[in-house]
This record gives C-alpha cells, structure tokens and sequence, in this order.
C-alpha cells in the first residue's frame, strides 16, 4: 500500500476529444443507420469522461495503490473470516470456455451445471445436510432465502399462524433485518453473562406462532452454544425449524457439522469459509442448504441430475444436467444459477482442501484465535473468560491502559482501530456484538502464520502502551495513511453522492 | 503440510503451550461428544493444483461454446476492453474487504463514487446507490421501496413485460412481504398504459414499474405516465438496459422517480448468469428509502477531500429489523467493471456500441424476414439491438440446436416454441449476419 493519497477522479482527468477504446468500423448502408424518433431519444449530454487508455490505466492503479486487501495484510476482521483468496481459484473462474450465455440450452451448458451440482453436493456434505441451492447472490440473501424456505414450509403445511423468527441479541445485523424482508417478526432471546442464549428465556416465547429460530454456532462472541441440542429440541417440539447463519461456520469444519447439530436450514457465505475474494464489499454467493424432507421448497432453478448419475464416477452427457424447478418452490430470489464465477472458485477450494484439509482449516483458526487471546488479555479487557473458537471480543483496553469508561477522555476502541491502521493492520471488527460498550471483535484465520500474530500481538501492545503514555496520539490516529480520520458528520449533512455535487 | 496453513509442529505446539491446552482436539473440549463429527468427510482428497485444473478444465470443456452469440434477453456479448480485467484484476482491489475503515480505503471508495456518478448520470437520476445484486433483485427492491414510501398502500403495477426471469423474483419478494402485485396486461408486444392507468385511477396504488427494453426487446414509450402516477401519488420506476441509456430517453427524462436495472452490459461478461450488478437510482427525495450502501464525499482531519460509507442510518447492522433492506454488502467490486469500462468509453463509445448493435440487429431482422421463414411477432415496433420473430415453421428450440452443433452460433434464445429473441451487439458485423441468415435458410428449407 502505498500512504501518499491519489484522490484524483476520472472526471478530473477527462480532456474533450480523447478516445480510450476502439470498435469495429462495420459499414453499414444508410437505411441501417440509428433513427430514433425524437420522444425516444436522450435529451441532456452525459458526464462521461473522455480518456486514453493509459490515463485510464494509470488512473485505477494509483488508486488502487490506497488500499489494502488480504494481499497486502492482515485483516483480523470478527466476523468476516478474511482468509487467503488462493489464485487457482481465480484463473479458473475465468476460464473462456465458463463465459457463456446464462440462457445457453442445458446440453451445451453441461460444463457449468456439473460445476453446480459437484459444489452443492460437497457443500452438503460439509454442513450434513440433503441438499443446497447455490442461487443466492450473498450472505444476506441466502439469510432470506432460507428464511422464504421456512416460511414455504409452513404454508405447505397450512399453517398461516407462524410468524415469529426467534434471534439471539447477539445475531449479526442482517438477521433480523432478514427476517423483516422475509415478512415475519422479529423476537429478541436474551443471552446469559457468558454470551450463549438464555434457555429459560427462550422458552418464554415459544409457542404456535413460532416460524423458526435463528442462530450461528460459535455466536457472534465465538462462544459455542452448548445448549444446542436442547434448544434445537425445545423449537422443533414447538414446530418451528432451526436456522443456521454460516457466517462463523469456519471453526466447526469438520469438527461438528450444522446439520447434526439439529439444524434444519442454514446458508454459507463462501466469501469467509470457502475463500473467495470479497471484492471490497462483494460479490459473494449465499447457498442454502436444507435437511432431508425440505429440498422440494428451495428456489427456482433448480440444477437436476438424471437419475443414474453416479456423482464418484462424474462420467456425464449432454442429458446428465438440466435445469428445473422444484415441487413446492418459494419461488425465485435470482435471474440465473447465483454468481456463477463465485461457485466455480468454491469448487477449486473445496477440491485443493480436500477431506484432508477442510477439518485442519478449522483447528487451526480456533488456535489462532486463542493464541491472540491469550497474549493480549492482560491489555485489553476480555469480558469472558475460557477457550473460544474462531473469534473473541474485547472489551475495549484495560482501565490501566487509558480504557477506563468512567473517564471521558479515555482511549476508545475506534482509537484503537485506527490506530492499527498506521501499524500496516486492518482494524477488527469494531462496536459489534452490541453487548459490550467497547467490543472489539478479533478473527484470524487459519492462513495467517505465527509470524504473523506475532507481529500484530506486538503492535497491539504497543498501542496499549500508548494509549497509557501518549493517549492524545491514539485518540487523533491514524497518521500515516493516505487520508486522515474523516468527517463521517460531514458526509450526512451535507451530502454529496456524485461528482456533478461537489 | 499444506500450502494454504502456515503452521510448523513447532508453532503449533508453542501456540498450544500459551493457550494451557494439549492438543488441537482439546480446543474444542466444550462441545459434547455426541455433536462432534465422526470419521472422515464423504469427498475425494485433497488434489494438487495440477489435478484441480485438470478436473475444472475438463468440466468446462463439456460447455459448447459459441463463436457467435445472439442471445439477449437481459444479458449480452458486448465487447470488453482488455483493460477491464486487467484492471479489475488487481488484488488490492479484489481481495479487500467493505470499505469500513475509510483511510485505508480510498481506492475502493473513489471506484463506488465515480460509478454512482456514472450511474446517476446515465439514467439520468440524482443518486444512485453502490450496487445491488443483479437486475432482477433491484427490480424488486424498487418494489419494496414504492411500497415504503407510501406507507398506508400494498399495491404495486408492474408490466407485464418483463422478462419472467425479473417478474419472478418481484413476485417471490412480494408474496412474502404482503406486497399486492398487479401485472398490467401486454397490448400487442407493450404494456398496455391505458389499463395502467386505469389501475391508478383507483388511488391505491403505491407504484408503477415498467420497463423501457422489454422481453421481446421492444422499446417502450412511457408518454404522460410520470404525469398519470404523479397525480394518483404513485411512484414510477423504470427498469432499463444500462447500456441503452446513452441513445435512450432516460428514466430521469420520463420523470421516473427509481431507475432500476442491471448493469451486466457495461463491461460485465455473460458468465453463465453472475456476478452482474444492479443498479438503483433515485431523484433526491427518496434518497432515506434507498437500499444498500452509499459512498458520499467529505473532508479527512487535513482538510483534503476524501470518501466514505454514508447515510448508514438506513441499514441493517444500524437499524437491523426497522432497516430499508436486509442487503448488506451487494456487488462492491462489479463497480470497479462500470467504472473502468465507462473511463474508456465515454459518451461516444457507448454510442457508438448502440449504433453498432442498432444497425447491426434491424440489418439481421431485415434478413431474416427476406428468407421467409420467419415473420414479425410483433410489427412496426421500435428496437434497438433485439427483436423478437415468430417462425413460420419448425420449432425454435431445435432452430437453437441446430445452429449450436453444426455452425457454433448461438442464435437467440427460444423464448416460445415458435418465438426467437435476437440480439445483435457490436462485436458482429454484416458478414456475421450473411453466414447466420445462410446457416438459418439451409436449415428451414431443408426442414
């Protein structure tokens, strides 16, 4: 990365008269050329700049000079499990012959809906579960999409009365905010001192009206919930269906598979557990996957294979693969078969880890995690206390390192973020789970080295030394990045979304 | 040994000394032994980099792919520039996370902000937001959005139109969310507007979505509805091709108050259905209503200009259940495609690649008239690069077929057992056209 800022935009660069592509000069007889009736036509001009390739060029790499990415460094970013993108991944999904069109009939087509059909029957495999549908674009999608197949569900039976999603006050944002696009209403479970939900809580609020429980295991504070088989008990007595958010799936690869732990739907956001690339805020993909029994409610299309595929021999024709729909679909949720590129860089992971692998990926960012832990709780305050999986959360730093809360000048946990910023580290997650004041919320992943935590355990406590010694330096970081702390108040009130608003 | 897991015996033992724990399955000591997987995962072992190329190579091969390709129906083969994935192709881009922490972020940041420019200025709207996930979800979102601004009505128009792959998803999002959709009927390849406007008479209608290129590729004319949906106090969205909008009347200019749609045509390959990116755009006034991220400009603590996530007071790790949308991030990195490909077109380029497909398309439609086998499903309509026929005789999958194996064109999409839908974008030239109406002749006159 470099730390001098560009900040220049394409708009500035633009000179009138310049090209920066070049098409083909068909001539086309007279008749042919464009006629627009007048109604029809654009009235204004456009803002488009007007470059030569190597400005353009030029332009989008200096900018990408001012960020960082899992190339450039580490990233111990709760939640988020941003692990190495590997660059098979990325030669394959761009394989010429996978770029065709998505309406290609399904006999040419049989390349890319093996590559469908391989990645969900792995990605069952993995989870324990019958069957997934790898159409949902993202995380968050899926989390609709599975929460559409629960409510399919209860349709299909009748059963118009369920329509509470029962969340954890530990659950990632997009959970409730799910449930509410999938028209049901939200429940909050209270947690216990120790993270995990609190049983005699939930059993307040079950009943009839129930559509289904929504939870991550390891939660959001990277505590297992080992509660899990009574609650899930406790739920299916009442008739609802256990949901699974995939997003801390990482630790329990191999180890304790969602679908044996009493879950009956969950998604995956291959973007953290399967390593493809976040691209700075997508594209992901989101597949969901169901148990025996609640395959015939996922979206349309459906990927079918005939029924004398033997998926070990892979040997295939132009009529192995088609695509359908299935018996009592929710419906659609995506134009085509989910963000293709995506599946096929899954498949490259799934196939490079192997069974071998996949169980090693989630020891090893469990002991990641724990290590960072353990030689940092002196500094910084950790609420609770005992092993945690992928992920922990502190509580903002130590009193006696200047994280005294009683103290309004005391050195905050976004002080902390940004002050990593100039160390050449990402921040963590910050000010999530909402349980804590100060969270700071701490993932490595396995493909980090102990070099690696080293150095960041390193600069942690440095900062918290910092902050006791010189907290006005902390309170006003980061120095040495391109830009300075920003004025996010700014940004709201005087609101500027395009270049023609500056 | 592995090469994605940098740890030696030796870290790992030092690492579980500190921990206080003997092995790595003690790390896991909390969780009940009848949850714990037993055995081996049910998959084949790890494979070397050779293997794994080998084994998703020779499934890709299985593809046929085209030398030619037709096909439209809200996905195109428009060229792209070598300089987009050269570009995009940059892991400081591709490899970095949601742009939280701004000063580490600017080059993201930057990209989002020039392609909601690009975007708000090609539909002609105020504000657009940093992606959706495709067109279709977009569509929907404009959906749930009418609906919003409204408050008290659940009733929304939507043409009958639409390509069924967008009025699927519109119909699954508003079946689960209560939203009453109404389609308004075809009239002879178009919405029919005076039944849209008959529907509004009834003042309960939140919002009426059209769209501009339609699934038989006609363009459509939206004369006088902003005005008939304004005075009922319904919204008017507009779903458009994004490329179309360098020649079309734009959604702004209609008076639409969303622009909705997918963005694939601008520099985005076809790669069997995704990622694209959908875009959302809206006049200022629904700017609180709006769906998914926003970048804004603002200063750093220098003074110097700089960008940021903004107006997250909308979303969902704020507002969780009482957010505008569950999306969280959408498709960041799909901006980057827009913005380089726009950088290098300019206003003229994408003219030019709509001239182009225009001539191109009316010259292949021409053709395809003059050899008799086929005729106009719907005449005298205006197009711009797609059309749709109807054959005189034969079936248009087998058409499809036929032209696939024995002349590797993929010549429309069989939209109806006698209706083809034809596209034709810059990258094909009158030549193309001569061999696909000879290739078509040969086969219908031997049918």
């Amino acid at each position: 990365m470099n730390n001098k800022y560009y900040g220049k935009l394409i708009f500035e660069l633009s000179r009138q008269g310049r090209v920066g592509y070049s098409l083909p000069n068909f001539n086309y007889e007279d008749a042919y050329k464009m006629n627009l009736p007048e109604e029809q036509k654009r009235q204004s001009t456009t803002l488009l700049p007007e470059a030569d390739e190597l400005t353009v060029v030029r332009h989008y790499t200096n900018m990408s000079n001012n960020n960082f990415g899992v190339d450039t460094g580490f990233y111990p970013l709760g939640s988020c499990t941003m692990k190495y993108n590997p660059k098979l991944n990325e030669e394959l999904a761009q394989l010429p012959s996978l770029n065709i069109h998505p309406l290609t009939p399904d006999f040419a087509a049989q390349g890319c809906l093996a590559i469908y059909d391989e990645t969900q029957r792995l990605l069952s495999e993995v989870a324990g579960l019958s069957q997934f549908t790898l159409n949902p674009y993202a995380g968050a999608h899926g989390e609709l999409t599975g929460l559409l197949v629960i409510r399919r569900y209860h349709e299909s039976r009748n059963d118009s009365a369920r329509v509470k999603v029962l969340v954890p006050d530990s659950a990632h944002g997009t959970n409730p905010a799910s449930a509410a696009v999938s028209g049901m209403q939200v429940v909050q479970v209270k947690s216990l001192p120790d993270g995990t939900v609190d049983v005699e809580d939930l059993k307040t609020h079950l009943g009839p009206d129930v559509a289904a429980m929504m939870m991550t295991n390891p939660n959001t504070l990277g505590i297992f919930e080992r509660q899990i088989p009574e609650i899930a008990r406790l739920v299916h007595e009442c008739g609802g269906l256990m949901y699974y958010d995939g997003a801390n799936l990482n630790p329990m690869l191999g180890v304790c598979r969602p679908g044996d732990m009493g879950f009956d739907v969950m998604h995956i956001n291959v973007h953290k557990t399967f390593s493809t690339p976040h691209g700075g805020g997508g594209p992901g993909d989101g597949p969901v996957g169901v148990r025996k029994g609640l395959e015939q409610f996922l979206p349309s299309p459906v990927v079918i294979a005939a029924d004398e595929y033997d998926a070990s021999d892979i040997y295939f024709n132009e009529d192995t693969f088609c695509i359908g729909e299935s018996g009592d679909t929710l419906g659609s949720v995506s134009g085509y078969l989910g963000n293709f590129a995506v599946i096929t860089r899954t498949l490259s992971y799934l196939l490079s880890m192997g069974k071998e692998n996949i169980p090693m990926a989630g020891k090893l960012s469990v002991l990641n995690a724990n290590y960072i832990k353990e030689r940092l709780k002196d500094c910084y305050l950790l609420p609770i206390e005992g092993l945690c999986k992928h992920e922990f959360v502190f509580d903002g730093l130590r009193p006696e390192y200047g994280g005294d809360h009683h103290d309004d000048a005391h050195v905050t946990t976004l002080d902390v973020a940004k002050r990593l910023l100039d160390y050449g580290f990402h921040a963590p997650t910050i000010y999530f789970p909402l349980l804590f004041h100060e969270a700071l919320m701490i993932e490595p992943t396995e493909t980090e080295s102990k070099q690696t935590l080293d150095d960041f355990i390193e600069v942690m406590r440095q900062i918290a030394v910092e902050a006791r010694d010189d907290r006005e330096m902390v309170r006003t970081a980061p120095h040495n990045t391109p830009v300075r702390r920003l004025d996010d108040v700014k940004a709201v009130k005087e609101p500027k979304f395009t270049y023609k608003a500056l | 040994m592995f090469k994605y897991f940098p740890h030696t015996s030796e870290d790992i033992r030092e690492m579980l000394d500190v921990i206080g724990v003997k092995s790595l399955e003690d790390l896991y000591a909390e969780i009940p032994e009848e949850l714990k997987f037993k055995g081996e995962l049910n998959m084949p072992s790890a494979m070397s980099e050779v293997e794994v190329r080998q084994h998703i190579q020779a499934l890709a091969e299985a593809n046929i792919v085209p030398e030619e390709c037709y096909a439209g129906c809200g996905v195109y083969d428009h060229y792209q520039p070598s300089v987009v994935p050269y570009i995009t192709a940059r892991s400081e881009f591709s490899t970095s996370y949601t742009p939280y922490q701004a000063e580490i972020s600017q080059g993201t940041l930057q990209y989002i902000f020039e392609y909601q420019t690009m975007m708000a200025d090609l539909t002609g709207m105020d504000i657009s937001n940093a992606s959706m996930y495709d067109g279709s979800t977009a569509t929907a979102e404009a959906m749930l959005m009418c609906v919003a601004n409204a408050k008290k009505r659940n009733k929304v128009l939507v043409a009958a139109t639409f390509l069924p792959q967008i009025l699927n998803v519109v119909q699954t999002y508003a079946h689960y969310h209560g939203v009453d959709v109404v389609l308004v009927p075809e009239k002879e390849g178009v919405m029919d507007k005076d039944a849209a406007v008959a529907l509004l008479e009834a003042d309960d209608v939140a919002g009426l979505i059209c769209c501009q290129h339609n699934r038989y590729g006609i363009i459509e004319d939206f004369t006088g509805l902003a005005e008939a949906c304004h005075a009922h106090k319904a919204l008017l969205a507009i779903n458009s091709v994004a490329s179309d909008l360098a020649v079309l009347r734009t959604p702004g200019e209609w008076g639409a108050d969303i622009a909705c749609g997918d963005a694939q045509s601008l520099g985005i390959p076809m790669g069997y259905g995704g990622p694209y990116i959908g875009y959302l755009c809206v006049k200022e006034a629904l700017v609180r209503r709006m769906p998914g991220r926003l970048v804004g400009a603002t200063t750093d603590a220098n003074g110097q200009r700089a960008f940021v996530l903004t107006m997250q007071a909308r979303e969902q790790h704020i507002r969780r259940e009482k957010a505008t949308s569950n999306i969280c991030t959408a498709q960041g990195y799909m901006c980057l495609f827009v913005a380089s490909y726009l950088a290098l077109m300019g206003e003229r380029g994408l003219r030019e690649v709509n001239e182009l497909g225009y001539s191109g398309a009316h010259l292949l439609h021409d053709k395809l008239l003059e050899t008799g086998f086929f005729e106009d499903a719907f005449p005298g309509k205006l197009f711009l690069n797609e059309f749709t026929l109807r054959l005189k005789k034969g079936v248009a999958a087998d058409f499809v077929r036929h032209m696939l194996e024995c002349a590797l064109v993929l010549p429309g999409v069989a939209v109806a057992d006698d209706l083809l839908t034809v596209a034709v974008t810059e990258k094909y030239g009158p030549d193309s056209v001569e061999d696909y109406v000879e290739s078509a002749k040969i086969y219908f006159s031997e049918l």
